[in-house]
């Protein structure tokens, strides 16, 4: 029985891990290929589509506008998490919890309806599509999570060395931006990869709320049309690539805990 | 009511603007930025198309005319059938990994469980379209075989967008699920077994029970991410069958129909707060 059950458990979650990386690799594999279709046989391995991508001026543009936006939106997103997180764990507000709610609220909605909101809103006030405009709609969606970040990881510890500061003479803007800050390193940086990764992979906002200057994944987007193609394939696998740089760095911040 | 430190203490009056100052960037950016858009697109489903007067034309379009309807029954069908799937491959798979894998692995079996979640998500069906296209992984093997004598027709239908689905949510529902059983104290399997239970006995009445809150937040987190995505339908499933965000988008991108993208939008919002409150009662159990 007991024998049984470790084949079968093995088998099964061999099939698992199968399936789930069954695409990867499919992906991977095949923008290394020679010819010009990424259907089997194998014919590569060659770096030629990579090299396609690199010199493709639309994509290149694309890959440094969703960095710039990305990482532009989480600071900001970073930023606002921080300061309220702070102010909430830190003093009582009248109707706390409400207000708590309120900016944890956008985490239940689906992308697709924030940027719909966004998209009619901007366009009664005129405001044209831009990046700017995605990053807007990016730093609402990456906000509650900075903020459920930051907020859970505000331990009481912290408060008897801000306290100290101030007692020695600390005005606020020092307490905050000279003790709080850095103590809070590690949950920072972890809400600002975390929201890098999901701004940077973000698809239905931008494609709403830009036009003609646009982010990666509305680039590929507008890639997949030309049908099955490995350079689709060179520029997917970099994407995987920065991705997990950022989930590597995410996980290195938020699990470099100090002893409490 | 006094503003304190999360002490007791009462701020001094100096002070009492500080924590406004600091609550108040995000409160304002999520009124600006969420629940004023929010309302401009309540306004919007509320006007016609041709802009004007106050009308319910838009959501009398959508229970009259029959394919906007289908859009939300096809919703439905794949969600529940996507949802039923996932939660019955990611569970044994999430128990595999926390009770048979050897602790000092299991970070790092569950890290490659969940790597392909990072691909970008565009990416990710486009990859699945290479696996089940006319002439991609899967036909091939099928044919080179001799199983099959003909290509069969896997993308563009709705299977390729289950498998899509079902693909993404396996991962996350592993996460989930797997959080809750090493949650689970040990105790309650020995005292199960003291009591005479064997290993089945153990995990049909005792495990199983004990993780239902968490399936059920995972499942309603599968339901909610999957009747709300457009990528995953639009690429894989074509557009044999429309989904509800695909109608959406369609209203948009074809017609500049905001009012009507509007409503669908809000219906389609409303079937998920619909679901909150069915799922209500373990989703409490779960944050308590």
């Amino acid at each position: 029985m007991r024998t049984f059950l470790r084949i079968a458990s093995s088998v099964y979650a061999l099939a698992i891990y199968g399936f789930i990386f069954l695409p990867v690799v499919v992906l991977v594999l095949f923008s290394l290929q020679a010819t010009s279709f990424p259907i089997p046989p194998f014919t590569g391995p060659s770096l030629r589509w990579y090299e396609a991508v690199l010199s493709d001026t639309r994509l290149t543009s694309a890959l440094v506008n969703s960095l710039l936006v990305a990482a532009l939106s989480s600071a900001a997103a970073v930023t606002l998490g921080f300061l309220s997180a702070w102010g909430f764990a830190r003093f009582h507000l009248p109707g706390s919890a409400l207000l708590r709610g309120l900016i944890t609220l956008p985490l239940t909605v689906s992308y697709l309806i924030i940027g719909m909101g966004l998209l009619v809103l901007f366009n009664w006030a005129g405001i044209p599509k831009s990046l700017i405009s995605a990053g807007i709609g990016h730093v609402v969606i990456n906000l509650p999570l900075c903020f459920a970040i930051i907020y859970s990881q505000m331990g009481d510890h912290q408060i008897n060395i801000e306290r100290a500061a101030r007692d020695l003479g600390a005005p606020e803007w020092k307490v905050l931006l000279l003790i709080s800050v850095p103590v809070m390193a590690p949950a920072i940086f972890a809400g600002f990869f975390l929201s890098m990764t999901f701004s940077w992979d973000e698809f239905v906002i931008s494609f709403l709320l830009t036009r003609f200057d646009t982010t990666l994944p509305v680039e590929i987007w507008n890639l997949l049309r030309s049908g099955l193609n490995p350079k689709t394939n060179a520029v997917g696998s970099l994407v995987f690539a920065v991705s997990i740089v950022l989930v590597v760095l995410f996980e290195l911040t938020l699990l470099r805990k100090k002893p409490a | 009511m006094s503003i304190t430190e999360n002490n007791g203490q009462a701020l001094p009056r100096a002070d009492r603007a500080l924590p406004w100052a600091l609550v108040t960037p995000a409160l304002g950016w999520t009124l600006l930025f969420f629940v004023l858009p929010f309302i401009a697109m309540g306004l919007s489903s509320l006007t016609a198309h041709d802009g004007g007067a106050f009308t319910l034309s838009n959501y009398s379009e959508f229970f009259t005319n029959p394919s906007y309807w289908q859009a939300m029954v096809n919703s439905l069908q794949v969600t529940a059938i996507v949802t039923v799937i996932s939660v019955l491959l990611a569970y044994p798979f999430a128990w595999i990994l926390a009770e048979q894998v050897p602790e000092r692995w299991q970070r790092l079996a569950l890290m490659l469980a969940v790597l392909p979640f990072w691909t970008s998500y565009v990416v990710r069906s486009y990859s699945w379209l290479l696996v089940l296209a006319q002439n991609g992984v899967v036909n091939r093997a099928l044919t080179g075989s001799g199983l099959f004598n003909e290509p069969v027709q896997l993308a563009n239908t709705r299977l390729a967008t289950v498998i899509g689905f079902v693909h993404f949510f396996v991962m996350l529902l592993t996460l989930t699920i797997f959080a809750n059983l090493k949650q689970l104290s040990p105790s309650y399997r020995k005292a199960a077994a003291d009591l005479g239970a064997g290993p089945v006995r153990t995990f049909l009445h005792v495990v199983l029970p004990l993780t239902l809150p968490g399936i059920m937040v995972g499942a309603f987190l599968t339901f909610v991410l999957c009747i709300g995505d457009y990528i995953t339908p639009q690429i894989l499933g074509g557009n044999n069958e429309l989904l509800m965000p695909q109608l959406v988008m369609m209203q948009i991108g074809r017609r500049g129909d905001f009012p009507l993208a509007s409503a669908l939008s809000i219906i389609l919002m409303a079937v998920v707060t619909v679901a909150y409150l069915a799922c209500a009662r373990w989703l409490k159990i779960e944050r308590a």
